[in-house]
């Protein structure tokens, strides 16, 4: 993995993007940036160069999955690697996630390891 | 109240607070409650939407709370403010998130709200589902909490 890639965190509660970003900085990454609802990952999205989002699934506005599938329509961002990471759990999310091209899904709770796998996962390591 | 309704909330708690803040939580006996005053100084609560609605909250002392987020987050706190009532709303949406996911795998499909936090002495807690309130008071190294459960009666 290239450890200079830029992160987008997007998730509505800060304790939740914090604890993914100390454990994204535990790994190694620095250039991490954070948007707290999917509108806004959008425009950051369409504005900058994000080589991974890691993203909550239930969200005020629009949710993570309803990003993913914007992200996978538009030329420009379907290719950007999206790790949903989501208290929602049950079959019918993941076979939905895993339909609209999630490249990766962890469950809440989680470990500092399970993000490391599923990241060694996502970029083929 | 069937207690495989019940069971996920409990198990999803303890999961939870071991996983994501390192806290150990032991859970007592469930009772009825009769009123809506908090048992704690902070609540998150989440509605739940299936076949049957629910509420579900989750009420930590000052003490209890204020512990498990500075473990949760590496950093040290001592006494409430946003960081901690944010920290609640999502620790309140982990504990729905996967005791929705054990009770999917009984058969029983809910999807949940965005939660809400209340602050403050002998807040009260509305929920929203008219049905008997279950307690499951919880005690951890430094203090206690208590989770309400309330399904809609059908």
């Amino acid at each position: 993995m290239d450890l200079s890639m830029k992160i987008l965190i997007v998730d509505d509660f800060a304790t939740m993007r914090r604890i993914v970003k100390n454990i994204l900085k535990q790994i190694g990454f620095s250039n991490i940036i954070e948007a707290d609802d999917g509108s806004t990952a959008l425009e950051i999205l369409k504005s900058d160069k994000i080589d991974l989002v890691l993203c909550d699934w239930n969200m005020p506005k629009v949710s993570g999955l309803d990003m993913l599938k914007q992200m996978k329509a538009d030329s420009e961002l379907k290719d950007t690697p999206f790790l949903m990471i989501t208290a929602e759990a049950q079959k019918q999310n993941i076979v939905e996630a895993v339909q609209a091209g999630v490249s990766n899904y962890i469950v809440k709770p989680f470990t500092a390891d399970t993000i490391s796998e599923k990241l060694k996962k996502v970029f083929g390591e | 109240m069937d207690v495989k309704l019940i069971n996920p909330f409990i198990s999803a708690t303890v999961e939870v607070l071991e996983t994501m803040a390192f806290t150990k939580a032991e859970a007592g006996k469930p009772y009825l409650k009769k009123e809506n005053v908090a048992t704690g100084d902070v609540s998150g609560v989440i509605g739940l939407i299936g076949e049957k609605n629910a509420s579900v909250s989750i009420s930590f002392t000052e003490m209890c709370i204020v512990k498990i987020v500075s473990s949760m987050l590496g950093e040290e706190y001592d006494s409430l403010n946003d960081d901690i009532k944010d920290a609640v709303g999502e620790l309140t949406n982990m504990i729905s998130g996967q005791a929705r996911k054990m009770l999917d795998e009984i058969g029983y499909k809910f999807d949940a709200a965005i939660p809400t936090v209340i602050v403050g002495k002998n807040h009260v807690i509305s929920h929203a589902s008219r049905g008997p309130m279950i307690a499951i008071p919880f005690n951890t190294a430094d203090g206690s909490f208590t989770i309400e459960v309330c399904f809609d009666e059908t």
